[in-house]
């Protein structure tokens, strides 16, 4: 029978604010794995700390809530271990890229095949309003008692960076085009990372979903609304290493970070880097162990009726007096 | 004949002190005899001061002895700060060109060392050389035998027409080892036997160090004085192993089924992670091969993390750390705990506060261990007092860890990890898993994470397991494992968990949760390392006719109050031994028992406890001449 988006929905009370920009990516990660038809128990939701990390609960898969900062430690642990599962981490901007950071950077030295979104608003809006990585310097919004004072980090550069194989960009209020994405994220082979631009209606009134829609910026001639976000797949911007070339990785790289700082007047959203010549971690393990993929951890039988079945023998007549 | 003897050697970091030393004890193993050594080193990568002593034995030992027998230097240092450990009429081999040597200038000393020493010379009316410390130790009585180290190799490389060996200082540790294997007239195939062996990834290497441990070896038969010593060669104990001491949780850990360990380096816990990659590809029974990831992860809290991850989709999983790497851990323990995930946290002790001691020995992360987290939550810490018990304490904990869905904190420290012992081969039909409530199907589609049973315990769900779909979250949750703040279902969860301590009380064997060595009107109660110096200290009053009570804690939370109050009945006066300043199972005595012990015999230099220092100590006691609390403060 086949799933439909009803079948990854709990019925849990969800409490975000209305309004609130998480609802799209909510709903984006349903729509995903229903038109991907993941079996539900093959799947696990890991979250991280705030308002996002309630998401696992809403998402009738396994769900796995996890602490600030600490999403993909768990997250890696449980896919290296059971390389079977799909997995999907969701965290904020604050526990990825401020608590979390160290761990993002690990990540993306790993390459684990899973998919980690963050929903981005530029606050941390559970503990009411304060300044998150990615606000701009010198920005004041509504709970901040003066201008926030550092420099912002830019996810997609970072992931880039840090050696994440895949980086796009989605904006909560496209759930098509954000579910495509997490699509190609799931599907990528590799640690893909998507940065989620998602308005926090109470703590950020700065980067509202009236600013993104360029509701304070009318064209003059149609008297419309100018948008913010445009789509890099409505551009000829290719996000692709097609081989295995200094240059062209060095080209792609370059032209990602630089795509991604482009702010204000235009932001782009879409796919602004995909390389999966860079081995997965799931490669890299099979190197040493060549069974990995088919016996991994979880699927290894350690005894009989109880008693282990693992020799050591071995091991024991080499230290033999 | 000789039944017992010390023999050390010391060396700047680097210099192969440790091959040295290993060498030793292949060949005196290899002689049926009883190992017990350790490592001391600095916290240094070249050049501080690191010595191996080794003591073998007739009779089984679990610890090392106060002083040397006879001690192997190749350095000026060593002879500095080791001449002093060298017993009544024991034996110094030196390299003769370091006599001139004044205190001055050996530049790793620390200075408070150098006044001592700088004191000690001058109140003896010597000059500050190593010449003036020799003569000190001649007029002790030991017998001194001086050779050119580099005269040797020079020697060596004519003889073998090799004039790079001419200046292989790095081969100066096979020198002194077997010097000092030729003056005591060990079988010299023995010998080679284990050069071999011990350089047996490269041949070449063999063969040049086994010509030069022949060339040293008859040089000290030719000319070193005789003293008179014979060991006789016996029989070797069936199944005996040599062993260092990580072996035994690396070991217990493969054969428990533990297939996923992640860690971040730190001193001392690495060699368990460094061994279980090594053999990271497993022999199974009538099986695939099997395998065990091991991750070197970011910091300790990935660590944990990732442990935790792996153990929820059913792995039995693992972290090794210390102090310092196991404080980052609380926040993903309270997690573990209020999630009921079992995990294994393998925490080698050094000595702290802080980077503390960062390659010595410690037991003062007790309470650490027992009451680090956020909140309130059931755990399990226990210990282990030799390379063997923690072999079987190893497969006893992933066994707690299922059956109770508790995280489980195993204490071991640096004594035992840098210690290499003889014991018995680790046998392996004692072994038995059990993995509690762990599903491996679940048929109906009504599965609940934390339904409420009769004895707490929840039957236990894993990613990816068909109908066994299950939500975890560090927030109090409902039986699902949805969030909930609820104030009724609080006080149901908390009854969930916390209930667990007596269960696992009531379920742990007691045999598995306190040993009982020996009983005396003197008890003695200690845990962890301790446990061989003890015993050999007990053995020797025993020969006097005195007899010593001894009981070791295993399970030290949940604390088995009960038990130990019925142990102790027999017993007049308590006595407490532990490696760390404030005595932390004393007051966990006097918090669950509302009794102080009567004495306390402490160490925390860094350095581990021997057995004749609490020989010495234990006398004192029993002769009623002993302060309350005995600090115990031998070793370099």
């Amino acid at each position: 029978m086949a799933l439909k988006i009803g079948d990854y929905k709990t019925d849990v009370h969800n409490d975000w604010c209305p309004g609130c920009g998480d609802f799209g990516i909510v709903n984006s990660i349903q729509m995903a794995l229903a038109e991907m038809e993941i079996p539900r128990h093959q799947t696990a939701i890991f979250s991280g700390i705030g308002c996002s990390g309630k998401t696992s609960h809403f998402i009738n898969v396994f769900g796995v809530h996890t602490l600030h900062g600490r999403v993909l430690t768990f997250a890696q642990g449980a896919k290296i271990s059971n390389p079977n599962l799909e997995i999907i981490a969701v965290g904020g901007d604050g526990d990825g890229l401020g608590i979390g950071a160290g761990h993002f950077v690990a990540a993306g030295r790993r390459n684990v095949d899973m998919t980690y979104i963050i929903f981005d608003n530029a606050v941390y809006g559970l503990t009411k309003g304060q300044a998150s990585p990615t606000l701009k310097l010198g920005e004041k919004t509504k709970s901040l008692p003066t201008p926030n004072t550092n420099y912002n980090v830019n996810p997609i550069g970072l992931a880039i960076a840090s050696g994440f194989t895949f980086a796009a960009r989605g904006y909560s209020y496209d759930v098509r085009q954000l579910k495509d994405l997490i699509i190609a994220a799931v599907n990528h082979k590799g640690l893909a990372f998507v940065d989620v631009l998602q308005p926090c209606p109470t703590y950020n009134d700065i980067n509202t979903k009236d600013w993104f829609s360029g509701v304070d910026r009318i064209d003059e001639t149609t008297k419309k609304a100018m948008p913010r976000i445009y789509k890099l797949e409505d551009t000829d911007y290719d996000p692709v290493v097609h081989y295995s070339d200094e240059t062209e990785l060095n080209q792609k790289k370059t032209q990602a970070i630089v795509k991604s700082l482009e702010w204000d007047e235009k932001i782009p959203t879409g796919i602004f880097y995909k390389n999966e010549l860079i081995t997965p971690y799931t490669r890299r393990l099979t190197d040493k162990i060549p069974n990995y993929i088919e016996n991994p951890s979880a699927l290894q039988n350690i005894s009989k009726n109880n008693v282990p079945i693992t020799k050591i023998n071995q091991i024991l007549d080499s230290y033999k007096v | 004949m000789v039944t017992d003897f010390t023999w050390m050697i010391g060396g700047p970091q680097g210099s192969g002190v440790e091959t040295a030393a290993n060498i030793f004890s292949q060949v005196f193993s290899k002689m049926g005899y009883q190992i017990f050594g350790k490592r001391e080193y600095y916290s240094n990568i070249k050049g501080e001061h690191s010595y191996f002593a080794v003591r073998v034995s007739e009779k089984q030992i679990r610890s090392s002895v106060k002083g040397t027998n006879m001690l192997i230097a190749f350095d000026a240092e060593t002879i500095f700060r080791h001449v002093d450990d060298v017993l009544e009429n024991g034996i110094i081999i030196y390299d003769s060109t370091l006599e001139n040597v004044k205190v001055s200038d050996v530049i790793t000393f620390d200075n408070d060392f150098k006044e001592r020493l700088g004191n000690l010379l001058k109140s003896k009316n010597k000059e500050d050389t190593v010449k003036g410390i020799l003569e000190l130790a001649s007029e002790n009585g030991a017998s001194i035998h001086s050779v050119s180290f580099r005269s040797l190799l020079t020697e060596l490389s004519e003889k073998l027409e090799n004039p790079r060996i001419k200046n292989m200082s790095r081969m100066f540790n096979v020198l002194g080892v077997s010097l000092s294997l030729g003056l005591l007239m060990i079988p010299s195939e023995k010998l080679a036997e284990s050069v071999n062996s011990i350089f047996s990834k490269k041949k070449s290497i063999a063969e040049m160090n086994v010509s030069a441990a022949n060339f040293a070896y008859n040089y000290a038969t030719a000319k070193f004085d005789n003293i008179g010593l014979k060991f006789e060669e016996k029989e070797i104990e069936e199944n005996t192993l040599l062993v260092q001491g990580y072996y035994g949780t690396s070991i217990g850990k493969i054969i428990a089924g533990c297939r996923f360990q992640s860690y971040y380096p730190i001193t001392p816990a690495t060699d368990e992670s460094n061994f279980l990659e090594t053999n990271e590809i497993l022999e199974i029974n009538e099986d695939r091969p099997g395998s065990t990831l091991v991750i070197q992860t970011e910091d300790e809290i990935s660590a944990i993390g990732m442990a935790i991850g792996s153990s929820l989709t059913g792995v039995r999983s693992a972290t090794c750390t210390s102090g310092p790497g196991f404080v980052l851990m609380i926040e993903c323990l309270s997690w573990a705990g209020i999630n009921e995930v079992p995990v294994v946290i393998t925490f080698y002790q050094r000595s702290g506060p802080s980077t503390g001691l960062p390659t010595r020995h410690g037991q003062d992360d007790l309470m650490c261990a027992i009451n680090s987290g956020v909140g309130e939550f059931p755990r399990i810490v226990y210990a282990s007092g030799s390379v063997s018990d923690s072999f079987y304490d190893t497969t006893q904990v992933f066994n707690y860890a299922d059956i109770f869905q508790v995280p489980v904190i195993h204490m071991m420290d640096k004594f035992i990890a840098s210690s290499v012992t003889t014991c018995q081969r680790f046998d392996e039909t004692r072994v038995n898993i059990d993995r509690g409530k762990l599903l491996n199907e679940i048929s109906s589609d009504n599965y609940k994470r934390f339904e409420h049973t009769e004895d707490g315990l929840s039957p236990r769900s894993k990613l990816g397991l068909e109908n066994g779909i299950f939500w975890n979250t560090g927030d109090e949750s409902d039986v699902q494992g949805h969030i909930s703040e609820d104030p009724v279902n609080r006080v149901q969860m908390m009854d969930k968990r916390q209930s667990r301590l007596d269960y696992i009380l009531e379920k742990i064997p007691e045999s598995e949760q306190i040993v009982k060595h020996s009983e005396g009107d003197f008890c003695i109660v200690s845990w962890g390392s301790t446990q061989g110096p003890i015993l050999d200290a007990i053995e020797m009053l025993k020969n006097e006719g005195i007899d010593i009570g001894f009981i070791e804690i295993k399970l030290l939370e949940p604390f088995p109050k009960e038990l130990l109050k019925k142990s102790f009945s027999n017993s007049k006066t308590i006595i407490d031994i532990e490696a760390n300043y404030t005595g932390q199972l004393g007051s966990l005595i006097r918090q669950n028992l509302e009794k102080d012990p009567d004495y306390y015999i402490l160490k925390f230099t860094g350095r581990p406890m021997t057995c004749t220092e609490l020989y010495d100590t234990l006398k004192k006691i029993v002769n009623d001449t002993a302060e309350k609390r005995e600090v115990l403060t031998y070793g370099a």
